[in-house]
C-alpha cells in the first residue's frame, strides 16, 4: 500500500495541479488570467508525460561510457514540441487579447459579452 | 528515494503557486508568479531526468512567456482583474469529476521509475540500443527529434510559423477595428 501511494503521488498532485489550471481557466473572467491558468494546465500535461519516461537509476538520455540505463528519451521529444507549440499558441491568444481590448475597451468576459448583447 | 523527495517538494511548491495565480487579482503579480512557477518547472524536468525539456522550458517557458505577458499587461492598460465574490460552482463541479476520472484513471499506471513499464520496453528500447548507430548523435534526445521524427518537428516548425504570421497580421494593422455601438472604446 506504502507502495502503491509513494509510486503513485506524483502523478496525483500533477493532476491537482491540472485541475488548479483548468479551474482558473473556466471561472475567472479576465482574459490575460485566462491564460495564465492554461498555461499551468498545460504544464501539467507535460509533467505527466515527462514522469512516465523516469526510469529509476537512469540518467538523461545521452548515450556516455559507463551508463546503460537512460530514460526513456520519446516523452521528452514529444513535450519538447508540445512546450514550443504551446507558447506559439499563447502568443497568438495575447495579440487576440490586446486586439479585444482595443475594440472593446475590456477584457473582461462578462462585460464584453454584455456589450455584445447591447449590439 | 531521495530524487523522489525533491519531486514531490517541488511538485508542493509548484500547486502553491498555481493557487496563488488563481488568487492573486493584480496582473503583474500574475505574470511574476507564472515566471517563477515555470522556472520551478524547469527544475522539475532536470530531477525527472529530463535536460533538454528542461533548458527549453526555462529558455521559452520562463522567459518568453513571462515576456509576452507582461507585454500584453503593458499594451491593454489593465492592471488588475474585477474582483468577484461568489464561487463558480459549475467550473468547480466540473474540474472535480475530471480530476477524480484522472485520478482513477492512474490505478493502472505503473509506478513512478518502475523500469519494467511497457512504454520502456517497447518502442523506447529500440531508441536508447541503436540511436547512436543509426544516427550518430549521442544525445538520444536529439537523435529522435531531428532524425527518426524529423517530420514531426517540421510540423512543429509551421506551427509556429502560422502563429507568428496570425500575430502579426493581428498587431500590424493600418486602421483599428471598432465594434459597432460600443461606447465605452477608448
Amino acid at each position: 500500500m506504502t507502495d502503491y501511494i509513494l509510486g503513485h503521488i506524483n502523478y496525483w498532485i500533477i493532476i491537482i495541479l491540472m485541475m488548479v489550471g483548468l479551474y482558473t481557466m473556466m471561472s475567472k473572467p479576465n482574459l490575460i488570467k485566462k491564460m495564465a491558468g492554461l498555461s499551468v494546465f498545460q504544464t501539467g500535461v507535460i509533467l505527466l508525460y515527462i514522469s512516465f519516461g523516469k526510469v529509476t537509476g537512469g540518467t538523461a538520455p545521452i548515450v556516455a561510457e559507463g551508463f546503460d540505463t537512460y530514460s526513456n528519451p520519446l516523452p521528452q521529444v514529444l513535450m519538447l514540441t508540445a512546450i514550443v507549440v504551446g507558447v506559439a499558441t499563447t502568443a497568438l491568444g495575447f495579440a487576440l487579447i490586446v486586439r479585444i481590448q482595443e475594440a472593446y475597451g475590456s477584457i473582461e468576459e462578462d462585460e464584453l459579452e454584455k456589450m455584445d448583447d447591447e449590439t | 528515494m531521495i530524487s523522489l523527495v525533491i519531486d514531490i517538494v517541488l511538485l508542493l511548491f509548484l500547486l502553491i503557486m498555481a493557487i496563488f495565480i488563481l488568487r492573486v487579482h493584480q496582473l503583474l503579480a500574475v505574470a511574476m508568479l507564472f515566471g517563477l512557477y515555470s522556472l520551478l518547472v524547469a527544475g522539475l524536468f532536470m530531477v525527472l531526468d529530463a535536460p533538454d525539456v528542461a533548458f527549453t522550458e526555462a529558455a521559452v517557458g520562463t522567459g518568453i512567456a513571462t515576456v509576452l505577458m507582461l507585454a500584453t499587461i503593458a499594451c491593454t492598460k489593465v492592471s488588475q482583474e474585477k474582483i468577484q465574490r461568489k464561487v463558480a460552482k459549475t467550473p468547480l463541479f466540473i474540474c472535480l469529476v475530471v480530476g477524480g476520472l484522472l485520478m482513477y484513471g492512474t490505478h493502472n499506471i505503473a509506478d513512478l521509475g518502475d523500469p519494467e513499464a511497457p512504454p520502456h520496453t517497447q518502442v523506447a528500447k529500440r531508441y536508447i540500443e541503436d540511436g547512436q548507430k543509426d544516427t550518430g548523435v549521442p544525445n538520444l534526445v536529439t537523435a529522435v527529434l531531428a532524425s527518426y521524427r524529423g517530420f514531426d518537428t517540421l510540423g512543429e516548425v509551421t506551427v509556429v510559423f502560422t502563429a507568428g504570421i496570425g500575430v502579426l497580421l493581428l498587431l500590424v494593422r493600418p486602421q483599428k477595428i471598432r465594434i459597432k455601438g460600443v461606447k465605452s472604446a477608448r
